[in-house]
């Protein structure tokens, strides 16, 4: 081998590529002088310069984790009605970038007919925003895009239509890190035991210290087991919320059985009108059900129903129950109210309600 | 389905997930494998796998350490648990690559992406991870260098991972929206581009993520994720045009303005006039986007625009739930000096992080731990009441030098206002 060759190719740091190479000519022409938008449907927006100038975007759905002849058949579209420009939302839906507003009705037709729903605008419930799952994460509880799938599948027809209070922004995690984010229904793993600690294991695999450091209640303690340093687990303190699991894999935490998920309803990331919220528990214990998880549809379909029948216009799932109360939202899902609902965490007593204001 | 160069592993349980009206991750795989490609044993075996995890209700990835010449990390390795049964999948490493600032891109670059991925990767990518990264996702050690070569040659460069300055975000901002207070991309590039060091070669306690949104609507859900959180926001008086107000009244009816728009201002800052004009109490106004977003024609941010920065937000682990916590209430991001002192202060934000977070704490955790008021003061930033929902409850504080922070205080105005003048 010549040294040349043998030569390593050392990277070039670019860092974020420059956005204007990619981006739609009309966008660059009217960058930061937009005026005002509409949605003529739902799945189109069009936004209007102050220039005068028109861009149409249509939003379509997406697998997010797609295959390259998937990826290739909507660059084939961008090519044929929107000049080879796309984008994607934080949300995995891809937006094509439309200079001519006739391009809008055969686009929807070509998309639809290939199986890609336009959707995902304004008073919809938009693709669901997830994580890995199964299919490439090393600590996951459960699957994430099968379960996004099959919920998707349910809630098909929220996504092509507007036909909600407001915007309805859904996430699944697959562990209790909760990587998939706030939601107004988030659905996540949440464990029911403590680890299985393989002893065998402990003392090669993981940085003891670094996993008791780890747990957010001190239950885990090094611990001489068989004579072979490993760790043990206070079973009265410990929450099972699996942060042990990460640095140290031989504490696993899932079980066939044991990992269950929870859903979770209220989270809000903006500031219009209330505060951005975290999400509050509605329910947990619910099965991992592959290959269609039907007991956590039926309960997002409740939520979503009793949400979309008695909010009012404008409310967000958080303003709705903020509205209406807790107790109402509970009867609404027919859902019975336990211990487990009420916070035990820090602070947990500023989540009491020291007050007579109650509705009855 | 017959494949010439292997056996098709049967996944009665995933192909349950190809029915039904929503595009199959399923199906999309299924194509890999029967595309008669380098990459089709491969995601057979992935199928296997996945099909495997779906009866046992379990993962079987590990992690290990794998990199390219030059970096410490945004690489995410995958070992495979189960390699003697799927053995054409045991490795599955995902490469996290940046995207332009609000993910904008031509065909022709997606193509070009493909291409790469069909040669040395698995023809699967996901568009875009949590973090904001496109995911490469299912290559081998092997490969994992001249993958990122030619990625890196096509100008992009790989992302965060680990503890670490992390991939941003940016919403689309002033590329296509009306809202749009200040250049997203353009503070998330010159950020980022800055700091690239601490992304590339991991060494901060643990990760650290910025994230930009032009206003509060926040549409990349910055406040709740992000340790550094840069929110488009004004501070004169909104902007109303009282002739499309009074369409807006004419199409929807004063009664649905007046409980959609007027009653559901959370500071109660609006007044719908009996000629259908609309008053805003801009004092009161908290710019919460309510009305604007019902409103768009008619109602807009003022032009003293700007942004406010957050910092801490995060979610449970370790000591619960954080948002960030306001602790510039406005900053000007117009001229190239603004945008210098953006970039110095995150950079003063990060170093502060280095050198004071413990090993896997997040910065809100830190400020949690030390308390806002040494945060500030280590920043040299001066307290303010916008940082905070209502001054200190529990008398429980030593308080000696009360006066004379009083008069520190009232000094350092007074200095403030005679500069101005």
């Amino acid at each position: 081998m010549s040294e040349a060759a043998a030569k390593p190719r050392m990277p070039d740091e670019v860092g974020v590529p420059d956005p204007f190479q990619y981006m739609h000519p009309i966008m660059k022409k009217n960058y930061g002088k937009w005026d005002y938008h509409f949605r003529p449907r739902p799945g189109v927006l069009c936004h209007v310069a102050l220039s005068g100038d028109k861009i149409w975007t249509v939003r379509a759905g997406t697998q997010r984790q797609m295959d390259v002849f998937t990826i290739r058949k909507l660059c084939d579209l961008a090519d044929k009605y929107a000049d080879g420009h796309v984008r994607f939302t934080t949300r995995s839906n891809i937006e094509f970038l439309l200079a001519d507003e006739k391009n809008v009705d055969p686009l929807i037709e070509e998309l639809e007919k290939e199986g890609f729903p336009v959707g995902g605008t304004g008073n919809s419930v938009s693709m669901i925003s997830h994580t890995q799952g199964w299919l490439h994460c090393d600590i996951p509880g459960t699957d994430a895009s099968g379960v996004v799938k099959s919920l998707m599948d349910l809630m098909y027809e929220e996504f092509v239509n507007e036909e909600m209070p407001n915007r309805v922004r859904i996430t699944t995690s697959c562990c209790q890190i909760n990587c998939g984010g706030q939601g107004d229904i988030a659905i996540n793993v949440q464990y029911t035991k403590p680890p299985r600690i393989n002893h065998e294991l402990v003392a090669n695999v993981c940085e003891r210290p670094a996993v008791v450091a780890r747990c957010p209640v001190a239950a885990i303690r090094p611990a001489l087991v068989n004579g072979k340093p490993s760790l043990e687990v206070d079973e009265k303190k410990c929450v099972c919320c699996g942060a042990c699991y990460a640095p140290c894999p031989p504490m696993q935490i899932n079980g066939k059985e044991e990992t269950r998920i929870a859903v979770w309803v209220g989270g809000k990331h903006s500031n219009a009108r209330s505060k951005p919220r975290f999400h509050k528990l509605v329910v947990a214990g619910l099965p991992n059900n592959p290959p269609r998880w039907p007991e956590v549809g039926e309960v997002v379909m409740k939520i979503l129903r009793a949400y979309k029948e008695n909010a009012k216009d404008w409310e967000r799932m958080a303003d709705w129950i903020e509205r209406i109360g807790w107790p109402r939202f509970f009867e609404l899902i027919d859902v019975p109210f336990v211990k487990h609902h009420i916070d035990t965490w820090t602070y947990a007593r500023l989540t009491h309600n020291h007050s007579t204001h109650i509705q009855y | 389905m017959a494949n010439k160069d292997f056996d098709v592993r049967p996944t009665p349980l995933l192909d349950e997930l190809e029915s039904g009206p929503w595009p199959s991750f399923v199906t999309g795989l299924k194509r890999l494998r029967d595309a008669g490609k380098r990459y089709s044993p491969m995601i057979n075996d992935l199928l296997g796998q996945l099909e495997h995890s779906y009866e046992e209700r379990l993962g079987f990835w590990k992690g290990g350490t794998i990199t390219v010449i030059g970096y410490g990390g945004g690489i995410i390795p995958r070992f495979s648990e189960v390699a003697d049964k799927f053995p054409e999948s045991s490795e599955f490493h995902t490469l996290r690559v940046m995207p332009p600032a609000g993910m904008h891109y031509t065909t022709d670059i997606l193509r070009k992406m493909c291409d790469i991925w069909e040669e040395y990767g698995s023809g699967l990518i996901a568009f875009h991870g949590q973090s904001g990264d496109i995911m490469f996702q299912g290559v081998s050690s092997e490969n994992v260098q001249p993958a990122f070569d030619a990625l890196n040659e096509l100008g992009f460069d790989l992302g965060g991972a680990g503890p670490a300055l992390r991939t941003s975000m940016s919403c689309v901002g002033h590329a296509r929206c009306e809202m749009s207070c200040y250049d997203e991309a353009k503070a998330l590039r010159l950020i980022i581009n800055e700091y690239l060091d601490e992304m590339h070669r991991p060494a901060l306690p643990y990760k650290f993520k910025f994230k930009f949104s032009g206003c509060p609507n926040d549409c990349v859900n910055a406040i709740h994720r992000a340790d550094f959180a840069v929110i488009g926001t004004w501070r004169d008086d909104m902007k109303v045009d009282q002739e499309k107000v009074r369409e807006y009244v004419a199409e929807l009816g004063r009664d649905y303005i007046q409980e959609h728009v007027v009653d559901m201002c959370p500071t109660r800052s609006l007044k719908l006039n009996e000629d259908d004009t609309l008053s805003v109490d801009n004092k009161s106004c908290v710019r919460c986007m309510h009305c604007l977003n019902v409103m768009n024609k008619a109602l807009k941010p003022g032009d003293d625009r700007g942004a406010v920065i957050l910092i801490g937000g995060k979610r449970t682990l370790k000591i619960g739930d954080l948002m960030g916590t306001v602790i510039k209430p406005f900053v000007k991001l117009e001229t190239e000096e603004d945008f210098e002192e953006l970039v110095e202060f995150a950079g003063e934000v990060i170093d502060f992080f280095a050198e004071n977070a413990l090993e896997h704490e997040r910065i809100g955790e830190t400020i949690d731990r030390i308390g806002l008021p040494a945060f500030l003061e280590a920043m040299g930033v001066d307290p303010d009441p916008n940082m905070v929902l209502h001054p200190r409850q529990v008398s429980f504080v030593r308080t000696d030098d009360f006066q004379e922070e009083l008069e520190r205080m009232r000094a350092k105005k007074a200095g403030k206002k005679e500069a101005a003048e």
